[in-house]
């Protein structure tokens, strides 16, 4: 019997404002608890929100971005349930009418472990994020403390439909989002400090002797990395089909549960469900006003975006000769490191050769340093003139390692690294005569050649070298070929 | 639509009040009554009349994002029935 996995994702951004969504207090991260608040976050009476005009505008940015659609009138709702994070006793969401639906995202694999696919997103919607529990678990207290901080900065939650099939996908569409969403700079989409978080709805599609089976969706919470999302949806799909096969259960059969992901443990572990939680009794915040956009408005925003991660992929590819996989490395190094790169292979005119740089060389000293490509010592122009000094044959390309770690340690251009090398350039005529009088001096090596054994051509390259440090071993090989031919 | 002792007793839980046999009872006929009067009101022919999500006559009402200061922290936890100075202190949600 086979099954197959499916996937929806829900993900939450934070949005990189300097403020919060309905006031004026920072959204900076890592701040002592509870110094980040006002009334208007903390629910006071009497307070009233205000949208922050940023925080739509990257939110509408992002929502075209995933190609959603903008309905010309969007609002806001209260969501209400009681959670000891949630001061107001209700989030500020968007129920009915969300200000983007219809969009979606494309993901492929470069390894082609799956076939590239559209995911359909259904929509993306602002709303207010809630603040954090911390459990003193180590002092034994019976008291959670709850910090307020994060209390009403604003999220983009962006809702898939169920169209991904393995936890593959899944982890391919979370890497897409991200990329695409700091590419235009909307979020910085980091798990670890939450700014990009994901729920994930997951069941089976199980073939029997009846015709298909679902088993009963569950959402899966708690996952903090990538690579805790494709775990997770693993696990979650081998304990469903066990599961399934006990029980038989399908969907409709017991309420949608929701599972939260331990890391450490590798399962996923059943969550005690909030009573009633499902009935929000959703209505439109009367504090709040509507918000109307224009299609010229929608077509400005589309306009601003320029150039998204799969269009300068597809350009690499097709324009510029780099292979798939070439074009996806370098696109996912992100936006400051591909326009260093694009300097550099613009000004040399060789993609591939900047390409190799940027994503072997570059990326090693960067990792090593802990350096970002703004702080590299070698400017995309210096890197371009060394591509162009190998291109020449100013610099054997089996010195070129050498010029490259010189540049770096003396913070020196490419002449000045050739200089120091001691490489000095052979003209053709000293290459020609060089070689011809090894030539004269082998005639056994020369027969052979004749022959057709070309390789005899190599013991008279250690001779050249010899005679002269300078001369590149390929540029004698073939030097010598040209005049074995003629003689 | 008739509002009966359950409709009561479940908004009741959500809002998170404890209501007593005698306050369910009354409560069941005052909103009872409440949605009555809406019910009357939902007999209006409305077929031509646009709906309305406000009802004020506003919209892209916005802030410019720029940071403020905030509440010193002793006065954002003033009111908390307990804190301990830098948090605000609960006791601890079950489920979570
Ligand atoms: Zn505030």
């Amino acid at each position: 019997m086979s099954y197959t996995t499916v996937v929806g994702l829900e993900v939450h951004v934070q949005l990189a404002t300097q403020s919060k969504l309905f006031c004026r207090c920072s959204t900076q991260f890592g701040a002592e608890p509870n110094t980040q608040t006002c009334p208007v976050c903390i629910g006071m009476p009497g307070s009233l929100p205000v949208m922050n005009r940023e925080a739509y505008q990257l939110a509408l940015k992002t929502s075209v971005a995933i190609n959603c659609e903008i309905p010309a009138f969007t609002k806001w709702d209260r969501k209400q349930y009681f959670y000891p994070d949630l001061p107001k006793g209700y989030q500020i969401s968007q129920f009915d009418l969300p200000m983007s639906e219809h969009g979606w995202l494309e993901i492929s694999d470069p390894k082609d472990r799956f076939e590239p696919k559209r995911v359909r997103i259904l929509r993306a919607h602002l709303e207010d994020d809630a603040g954090k529990s911390v459990h003193d678990e180590v002092h034994g207290r019976a008291d959670s403390e709850i910090d307020l901080n994060r209390t009403g900065t604003p999220l983009l939650e962006i809702v898939s439909e169920p169209d991904m099939r393995s936890a593959a996908e899944a982890k391919a569409y979370m890497q897409e989002l991200r990329l695409l969403l700091t590419h235009i700079g909307v979020s910085d989409c980091n798990m670890q400090e939450g700014s990009m978080r994901c729920d994930a709805n997951v069941n089976l599609h199980i073939d029997t002797p009846d015709g298909k089976a679902a088993t009963p969706i569950v959402e899966i919470k708690n996952m903090n990395s990538f690579r805790a999302v494709e775990r997770a949806i693993e696990y979650e799909a081998g304990r469903q089909y066990r599961v399934w096969q006990e029980t038989k259960q399908q969907m409709g059969d017991v309420p949608k549960q929701t599972r939260g992901w331990d890391d450490a443990a590798g399962k996923t572990l059943g969550q005690r469900s909030k009573e009633e939680s499902s009935d929000y009794r959703y209505f439109p915040d009367p504090d709040l006003v509507p918000v109307l956009s224009t299609p010229e408005e929608v077509e400005a925003v589309r306009a601003s975006l320029g150039d998204l991660p799969a269009d300068i992929r597809r350009q690499l590819a097709d324009d510029h000769g780099l292979s798939s996989y070439d074009a996806d490395v370098l696109v996912n190094q992100g936006r400051e490191v591909l326009a260093y790169f694009f300097n550099a292979a613009e000004k040399s005119g060789d993609y591939k050769a900047a390409c190799n740089w940027v994503t072997q060389d570059i990326q090693r000293v960067l990792k090593e340093q802990e350096q970002s490509i703004d702080e590299f010592s070698i400017s995309a122009d210096q890197l371009a003139d060394l591509i162009s000094a190998i291109g020449d044959n100013r610099l054997p390309k089996s010195r070129s390692k050498d010029a490259f770690e010189l540049m770096l340690t003396n913070e020196i251009d490419v002449a000045a690294a050739i200089e120091k090398l001691g490489i000095e350039q052979v003209d053709e005529s000293a290459l020609v005569t060089l070689c011809q009088e090894l030539l004269d001096a082998n005639p056994k090596i020369v027969a052979d050649v004749k022959g057709g054994k070309q390789q005899a051509i190599g013991a008279l390259i250690g001779q050249a070298k010899k005679k002269n440090s300078n001369v590149d071993p390929g540029q004698v090989r073939k030097m010598c070929l040209e005049l074995v031919e003629k003689m | 639509m008739a509002i009966t002792r359950d409709d009561v007793e479940k908004v009741a839980l959500l809002a998170r009040l404890e209501l007593s046999e005698a306050e369910i009872e009354s409560l069941t006929t005052d909103l009872g009554q409440i949605v009555g009067y809406v019910d009357q009101l939902a007999e209006v022919d409305t077929d031509h009349v646009e709906p309305m999500a406000h009802a004020i006559e506003l919209h892209n009402v916005f802030a410019d994002d720029v940071v403020r200061p905030s509440l010193p922290r002793e006065q954002a936890l003033a009111n908390a029935p307990s804190h301990n100075g830098k948090g605000y202190l609960v006791p601890p949600v079950l489920g979570d």
